[in-house]
C-alpha cells in the first residue's frame, strides 16, 4: 500500500511565482504545547493543500487541532507554549517555517489573511473600524490617512455594509454581529490576498445571518480567485461552498475527499459518525445519533488509531498500529481521485 | 457630554461644602485655640484673650463662624492668619506653586517610570523580570514613605553628597527631584502593577492576535493596539492619584523641609489657624475633584464604549 503524499517523491515546487503547484501545502505538520501538565500534542502530522480558487473545508470536533493548524500556517501560534517540532508549510513553493520573522510578516495580511470566529473580540474595541481597515493600506502600502480611509469606505461598500461612508468612523461595538463579521471579511480582503483562512466565520452569528455571510465569502472568493480554507463544525455549510474536505481527529487528517463524495460514501468511521449526527429533515423526531465517548486527551493520545476507544469497528490492530492516510479506491481498484482515509478498515467502511 | 459636565460640576458643590464643613468642625473640636497659641508659654490675661477672640469672631458658634467663612470665601477672601496677620490667600499663592511643582514632578516620575516598568514586565509576564518588578513594588508599597524619605536622605545627601538634605526656600527644580521620587514611589508601585496586569491581560486578547495576523510591525502592534487598550485603567487610576499626591506631599515636605502647602498646613494645624487649614484643604479637594472630572472625560475619549449622557 502507498501512503498519500503526492509530492513526497517529487521535488517541492520552488520559486515564488510558481502558478502550477498548490498555493499552500502543509506537510507532516506537528504542533505541541508545553504546559504545566505535560506536552499536549495538538497537531500530529497534518497534510493538506489548497490551490488558487479552491475551497478546502476542515472539519472535526472541538479540540481536534483545526485552529492550531491554521494558526501555524498564519504564523500566529503562541510560542511558547507552542512549538513546531516537525513539518513544513509551503506557500507558493517556499517553506514559511524557514523564513525570517520579517519575511513572514510580509506574507501575513498581504498574501494570506485570516477571518476569526468572534468578530467582536477580534476587532480592537477602541479603534474605529475605518482606522482598523485603513491600517492595512497605511502599513503595507504606505497610503496617507486620507487615502486609506477612502479605501476603507470602498471595502465596506464591497462587503455591502449599508451607509459605509457614514459608518466608517464607528466603533466595532456599534455594529451588529453580521456587520462586524463583514468588517472582518473586508479586513482580510483588503490587500487581495491569495489565500484566506476562515476559522468558523459564522459560528458566532444568528442562523439567518450565517447564510448571508457565507454567501458573501464564497462570492468574494470566486471574484478574486482566492484559495480558501474554511474551518467549521457545520457540515451543512460545507456542502454548499467547499470543493474538498479534510476531516481532522486528534491532530491528524483522518479522511480527505471531494465534497460530494464524502456525503455519499464516507471512508472513515469517524466521518461516518459525524455525518450521522447531522439533524435531517426527513428523520425529524428520531433520536439524533452522537459519536459515543469523549474527545481524546491530547496529553495522552491513545496508541494506534487515536479514534479506537470510540470506534465501533475497532480491532486489535487499531490499538497498536497508527493507520496512515492511504488512497481510497473502488472495489475493483480504480482510483478515486483526491480520496484518502486513515483507517485500517477503510474498505469495510466504504464498501461494506 | 455638555450636560454630563454640567452635572458633574453641580455635584461638586455639596462635596465642596461637605469637606469644608468637615475640616472646619475638626478645627473647632481640637483643643486649644489660635489666640492662646499666639501667646505661647506666657500667661496672658484671660480677659484680653476673650476680647481678641470676640474681635476675630472666634467666640461665635460653629455654624456662624462657618457661615462667615463661606461669605468671605465667595468674596474671594480666604481669611487672615492670626499669628502673622498675613492674608491666607498670600500664603496659599506662595506655597501652592512649590507643592504643585513637587506633585507634578512626582506625577511625571510615576507616569514615565511606572508605565515603562509595567509594560516591560507585562510583555513578558511570569518571567524573571516580571517577578523582580513584583518584589520591588511590594517593597515600595509596604515601606512607609517617611522611611523611604529618610533612606533617600541618608544615601543621597549624607553618604553620596549628591543633594542637600533640606530643600532651600526657593525650592529649585533640581532640589525637588529627590522629594518627588520619594513622594511618587508609592503611586509608582501601583501604576507599575496596574500597567503590568493590564498589558499582560490585553496581550492575550483576540484583537492582538488579529493585529499580528494583519502583518503589522511589532512596534505598531504594541504601541497602538496594545497600549491604547492597556492604558484605560491606568489613566483612571492616575486621575485619582493626582489628588493623593497633593495630600502625600504634606508628609514628604515635612521630611525634606520644603516650605510648601504641607509645611504650611502642618504649621497652621499646630497653631490652630483654622482659616489656613480649611483654605488649603479646600483647594486640594477642588483640585482633586477637577482632576477626577478630567480623567472621567479622558476615559470616554480612550474608550469609545463609554458614553456619558
Ligand atoms: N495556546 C495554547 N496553549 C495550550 N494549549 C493550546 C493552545 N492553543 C490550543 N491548545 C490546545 O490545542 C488543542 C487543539 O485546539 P484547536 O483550537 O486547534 O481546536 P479546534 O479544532 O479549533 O477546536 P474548536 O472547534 O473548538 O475551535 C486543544 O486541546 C487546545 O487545548
Ligand atoms: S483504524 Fe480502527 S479504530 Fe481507527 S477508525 Fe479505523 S477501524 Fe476505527
Ligand atoms: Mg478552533
Amino acid at each position: 500500500m502507498t501512503i498519500i503524499d503526492k509530492t513526497a517523491d517529487v521535488p517541492a515546487p520552488r520559486g515564488s511565482n510558481d502558478e502550477s503547484g498548490p498555493l499552500l501545502e502543509v506537510r507532516d505538520l506537528h504542533v505541541e504545547f508545553h504546559t504545566r501538565d505535560g506536552v499536549a500534542k495538538a497537531v500530529n502530522g497534518v497534510n493538506y493543500s489548497v490551490s488558487a480558487g479552491e475551497t478546502l473545508a476542515v472539519l472535526g470536533e472541538s479540540g481536534s487541532g483545526k485552529s492550531v493548524t491554521a494558526q501555524a500556517v498564519m504564523g500566529i501560534l503562541d510560542m511558547p507554549p507552542g512549538r513546531i517540532p516537525k513539518g513544513e508549510i509551503f506557500f507558493r513553493g517556499q517553506d514559511m517555517l524557514k523564513m525570517s520573522n520579517e519575511e513572514r510578516r510580509q506574507i501575513r495580511g498581504q498574501k494570506i489573511a485570516m477571518i476569526f470566529q468572534d468578530a467582536l473580540s477580534s476587532l480592537n474595541p477602541v479603534l474605529s473600524v475605518g482606522y482598523q481597515l485603513g491600517e492595512m493600506f497605511r502599513v503595507h502600502q504606505g497610503l496617507s490617512k486620507k487615502d486609506a480611509k477612502a479605501k476603507a469606505i470602498a471595502l465596506m461598500d464591497r462587503v455591502r455594509i449599508p451607509a459605509a461612508k457614514e459608518r466608517v468612523n464607528d466603533y466595532p461595538h456599534m455594529f451588529s454581529g453580521g456587520m462586524r463579521q463583514r468588517i472582518m471579511i473586508a479586513m482580510a480582503l483588503a490587500l487581495e490576498p491569495d489565500l484566506i483562512i476562515a476559522d468558523e466565520p459564522t459560528t458566532a452569528l444568528d442562523v439567518t445571518v450565517q447564510a448571508q455571510v457565507m454567501d458573501l465569502l464564497a462570492e468574494l472568493q470566486r471574484d478574486f480567485n482566492m484559495g480558501l480554507i474554511l474551518i467549521t463544525h457545520d457540515l451543512g455549510v460545507v456542502a454548499d461552498v467547499a470543493d474538498k474536505i479534510a476531516v481532522m481527529y486528534a491532530g491528524r487528517i483522518v479522511e480527505t475527499a471531494p465534497v460530494h463524495e464524502i456525503y455519499k460514501r464516507p471512508a472513515h468511521p469517524y466521518t461516518k459518525g459525524l455525518l450521522e449526527s447531522i439533524p435531517r429533515l426527513d428523520q425529524k423526531g428520531q433520536e439524533l445519533y452522537a459519536i459515543k465517548g469523549l474527545p481524546p486527551n491530547l496529553l495522552h493520545v491513545p496508541s494506534g488509531c487515536a479514534f479506537n476507544p470510540r470506534c465501533t469497528m475497532a480491532q486489535d490492530i487499531c490499538r497498536t498500529e497508527v493507520p496512515a492516510l492511504r488512497p481510497v479506491t473502488e472495489q475493483d481498484g480504480t482510483e478515486l481521485v483526491g480520496r484518502g482515509s486513515a483507517c485500517h478498515f477503510w474498505k469495510e467502511t466504504i464498501h461494506g | 457630554m455638555g450636560r454630563y459636565v454640567a452635572r458633574r460640576l453641580l455635584q461638586m458643590i455639596p462635596v465642596f461644602l461637605g469637606s469644608t464643613l468637615l475640616v472646619f468642625s475638626m478645627m473647632y473640636a481640637l483643643p486649644g485655640d489660635p489666640v492662646r497659641a499666639l501667646a505661647g508659654e506666657q500667661t496672658v490675661d484671660p480677659q484680653q484673650i476673650a476680647a481678641m477672640k470676640k474681635e476675630l469672631g472666634l467666640d461665635l458658634p460653629l455654624w456662624h463662624q462657618y457661615w462667615n467663612y463661606l461669605v468671605g470665601l465667595f468674596q474671594g477672601d480666604f481669611g487672615t492668619q492670626i499669628a502673622s496677620g498675613r492674608p491666607v490667600a498670600d500664603i496659599i499663592s506662595e506655597a501652592f506653586p512649590i507643592t504643585v511643582r513637587l506633585a507634578l514632578f512626582a506625577f511625571i516620575f510615576t507616569v514615565v517610570v511606572g508605565i515603562s516598568m509595567g509594560v516591560f514586565a507585562g510583555l513578558k509576564a511570569d518571567t524573571l523580570r516580571d517577578r523582580g518588578l513584583l518584589v520591588l513594588t511590594l517593597l515600595l508599597i509596604s515601606v512607609p514613605s517617611f522611611v523611604l524619605g529618610f533612606l533617600g536622605q541618608y544615601f543621597f545627601a549624607f553618604q553620596l553628597g549628591w543633594v542637600q538634605p533640606n530643600v532651600s526656600l526657593e525650592a529649585s527644580s533640581d532640589e525637588l527631584i529627590l522629594p518627588a521620587v520619594v513622594l511618587g514611589s508609592l503611586s509608582l508601585a501601583y501604576v507599575a502593577r496596574l500597567t503590568r496586569t493590564s498589558v499582560a491581560e490585553n496581550l492575550r486578547s483576540d484583537y492582538m492576535r488579529t493585529a499580528v495576523a494583519k502583518g503589522l510591525p511589532r512596534r505598531r502592534i504594541v504601541g497602538v493596539h496594545l497600549m491604547r487598550n492597556s492604558m484605560i485603567p491606568v489613566v483612571t487610576f492616575l486621575g485619582t492619584d493626582l489628588g493623593a499626591l497633593l495630600g502625600g506631599a504634606v508628609v514628604t515636605e515635612g521630611i525634606f523641609n520644603v516650605k510648601g502647602v504641607g509645611y504650611n498646613v502642618f504649621d497652621a494645624l499646630r497653631h490652630r489657624e483654622g482659616a489656613t487649614v480649611v483654605g488649603i484643604v479646600t483647594l486640594i479637594v477642588v483640585v482633586y475633584l477637577v482632576a477626577s472630572l478630567v480623567v472621567d472625560l479622558l476615559y470616554a475619549v480612550l474608550d469609545p464604549r463609554i458614553r456619558y449622557a
